[in-house]
C-alpha cells in the first residue's frame, strides 16, 4: 500500500519555478525498500504495552526475519516503527542525539514521552515538507510522573494521541477489535491477550506478516522486551479445505 | 573604580586578572534602581521600583513576561534588558513548539548566561550591562536565578539588584528562612516590605512599584496596582499597630512607616526625588 503521487520527471532537470531546492548527485526518498508491517499498541493499568513482528520484507520477499522494530528511547519512551528501516535507524540516530543533549543538562530535566513525540512530528513534517520524507509510521508510547502517554506520527507529519494506536494494516484489523475491547485499566496479562489477538488476526491476513514477534512493556519503572516468540495458529477452519468451492469466475 | 590602563577593551586583562570592562558592567547594574525577587517551594515573587527620569515622564518598564511560567526583572540599561528578554522569549516560544512542553527555567538561564560570556570574550562587542532576575517554574518546583553581565548565574532564595539594594538585602537576610514553605500572599507582603527598604524614607505606595509573581497553577503576570494598593494598606495598619520597634531601622529618617497613611496620600504627585536624599 505505497503511495506513488510524486511528479517523476523523465530528465533530471528542474523547471526555472520549481522550488524543490537544489538537486546535485543526491536524490530525495521516492520509495521503501526494506520495509516492516504493523505496530500495534495499548495503554494498560502500569503503562504502555506495544507489540511488533520481527520482519522486515524486500518487496514481497520476506527478507530479514530478526529485526527489532522497537526501542527505548531515553528512560522514559519507548518507539515503535513500520515502514523503511533504514529511515527507522536514521531517527534513532537523531533520538540518540537527542538525548544525549538531554542528559548533558545533567539538571534534574529530562524529556518525556510528550516531548519526544512532538519532536518527532516537528522532524516527519519538515522532511515531508521538502519532498523528503522518512518513510516510516512511528508509534510513541511512555510514562513519566505516573503520566501515560501513546502517540502516532506517519510520514506525511500526521499526529495524535490515543488510547490505542496502530500503523499500516494494524489500523484496518487490529484497532476495530481494540475499540471493541479496549478499557481502562487493563491488567499486563489481559493487555497481551488482547495484543495477541490483535496480532495474530493481523498473521493470518497481512502479506508481510512473520510469525515471530516481541511485545514491548514500558512503566514508570522502565521498559521491557519479551524475547522472540511465535503465536500458535488454527488452519482447519473449514472454510480453508476448498477454498474456491462455490467461488464464481475465474478470478 | 578609578580609570586605568588596562581598561579601554573587553579582552585586556588586568596584572591582577581582572576585566574592567565587565566589572564597569556590573557596576551599571548597581546604578539602575532597584529590583528584588523571592521564592518559596511552590511560587516566585519579583518587584521592582519604578523610578521615572522626571515627573513629566512615564517610568521605565523593567518587569517582563517571558512565557506562562517564566518572568524577568531587570536593572541596568533597560535597553539591554528589553534585547535579552526577546531572546529569552524566544528561545521559550521555539522549545514549546518543538516539544510542545515549557522550557525548563535552569536550561533558560544557563543559555542566557551562555550568550553573555560570548560578549566578555570578543574585542568587538561589549558586556551587556543589565543584571536580571528570572524567575520561573521547572520539574523540581520553583526558582530564582539571577544573572550577571559576567556572565555568572545564581539561584537565589531571594535577592535584590540595583541602587540602594543593600537595604533590600538586608531585610531578605534577616526573613528569608521563612520564604521556603511562606503562602503566595506572604511571600508579596515580603516582596514589598523588601522594596520599601530601598525606599528610604519615601512613602511605599502602588504607583511606586511593580510586583508579579508566578507560581504552581498560576502564570506569571503582573498583580494590578488596585491589588498592590490593598495589600500595602492592609501590613502599614499592622505595622502602625506593632510600632517602629517590630521592625529594626537601618537608614535614618524611616518615622515615614509609622505615620498615618493618608497625609501622605494627599501629597502623592509631588513625591521628592529620591536622587535628593
Amino acid at each position: 500500500m505505497f503511495f506513488f503521487s510524486l511528479m517523476q520527471f523523465t530528465a533530471s532537470k528542474q523547471p526555472e519555478n520549481c522550488l524543490l531546492g537544489p538537486e546535485s548527485d543526491s536524490q530525495r526518498t521516492l520509495y521503501p525498500y526494506v520495509t516492516g508491517t504493523s505496530v500495534v499498541a495499548l495503554k494498560y493499568k502500569d503503562g504502555i504495552l506495544m507489540a511488533a513482528d520481527m520482519g522486515g520484507s524486500y518487496g514481497s520477499t520476506l527478507r530479514y526475519k530478526s529485526v527489532e522494530r522497537m526501542k527505548p528511547i531515553g528512560k522514559h519512551s519507548l518507539l515503535g516503527a513500520s515502514g523503511e528501516i533504514s529511515d527507522f535507524q536514521e531517527i534513532l540516530k537523531y533520538l540518540d542525539e537527542l538525548i544525549l543533549y538531554d542528559n548533558m543538562w545533567d539538571d534534574g530535566n529530562s524529556l518525556g514521552p510528550k516531548e519526544v513525540h512532538n519532536y518527532l512530528t516537528r522532524v516527519m513534517y519538515n522532511r515531508r515538507n521538502k519532498f523528503n520524507p522518512l518513510w516510516n509510521s512511528l508509534v510513541l508510547g511512555g510514562v513519566k510522573k505516573g503520566e501515560k502517554y501513546l502517540g502516532t506520527v506517519s510520514m506525511i507529519g500526521v499526529n495524535f494521541e490515543d488510547n490505542h494506536v496502530a500503523t499500516g494494516f494494524g489500523n484496518h484489523l487490529a484497532r476495530p477489535i481494540l475499540r471493541q475491547e479496549w478499557h481502562e485499566n487493563l491488567s499486563f496479562e489481559d493487555g497481551v491477550k488482547l495484543l495477541e489477538k490483535c496480532m495474530r488476526v493481523l498473521l493470518y491476513r497481512d502479506r508481510s506478516a512473520i510469525n515471530k514477534l516481541q511485545i514491548a512493556k514500558i512503566t514508570e519503572e522502565g521498559m521491557t522486551i519479551s524475547p522472540p516468540y511465535s503465536l500458535k495458529t488454527y488452519w482447519e477452519f473449514a472454510a480453508f479445505e476448498n477454498p474456491t468451492q462455490g467461488a464464481v469466475g475465474s478470478w | 573604580m578609578f580609570r586605568n590602563q588596562y581598561d579601554t577593551d573587553v579582552t585586556t586583562w588586568s596584572p591582577a586578572g581582572r576585566l574592567f570592562q565587565v566589572e564597569y558592567a556590573m557596576e551599571a547594574v548597581k546604578q539602575g534602581s532597584a529590583a528584588i525577587g523571592l521564592r518559596s517551594k511552590t511560587h516566585v515573587v519579583l518587584g521592582c521600583v519604578n523610578k521615572a527620569n522626571s515627573e513629566l515622564s512615564s517610568h521605565q518598564k523593567k518587569i517582563f513576561k517571558v512565557d506562562d511560567h517564566i518572568g524577568v526583572a531587570i536593572a541596568g540599561l533597560t535597553a539591554d534588558g528589553r534585547v535579552l528578554s526577546r531572546y529569552m522569549r524566544n528561545e521559550c516560544i521555539n522549545y514549546s513548539f518543538t516539544y510542545e512542553s515549557p522550557l525548563p527555567v535552569g536550561r533558560l538561564v544557563v543559555q542566557l548566561a551562555d550568550k553573555a560570556q560570548v560578549c566578555t570574550q570578543r574585542s568587538w562587542k561589549r558586556p551587556y550591562g543589565v543584571g536580571l532576575l528570572v524567575a520561573g517554574l521547572d520539574e523540581s518546583g520553583a526558582h530564582l536565578y539571577y544573572n550577571c553581565p559576567s556572565g555568572n548565574y545564581f539561584e537565589y532564595q531571594a535577592f535584590a539588584i540595583g541602587s540602594r539594594s543593600q537595604a533590600a538585602k538586608t531585610y531578605l537576610e534577616r526573613r528569608f528562612e521563612s520564604f521556603r514553605d511562606a503562602s503566595r500572599d506572604d511571600l508579596v507582603k515580603d516582596a514589598l516590605m523588601a522594596i520599601r527598604e530601598t525606599l528610604q524614607g519615601e512613602t511605599l505606595k502602588s504607583l511606586v512599584c511593580t510586583v508579579a509573581v508566578v507560581g504552581v497553577g498560576e502564570p506569571f503576570h503582573i498583580l494590578d496596582q488596585g491589588t498592590v494598593q490593598q495589600m500595602i494598606d492592609a501590613f502599614e495598619i499592622v505595622a502602625e499597630q506593632e510600632g517602629p520597634a517590630a521592625e529594626p531601622d537601618t537608614e535614618a529618617g524611616q518615622e515615614a512607616s509609622a505615620e498615618p497613611e493618608p497625609e501622605q496620600g494627599a501629597a502623592a504627585g509631588e513625591g521628592v526625588a529620591p536622587m535628593d536624599i
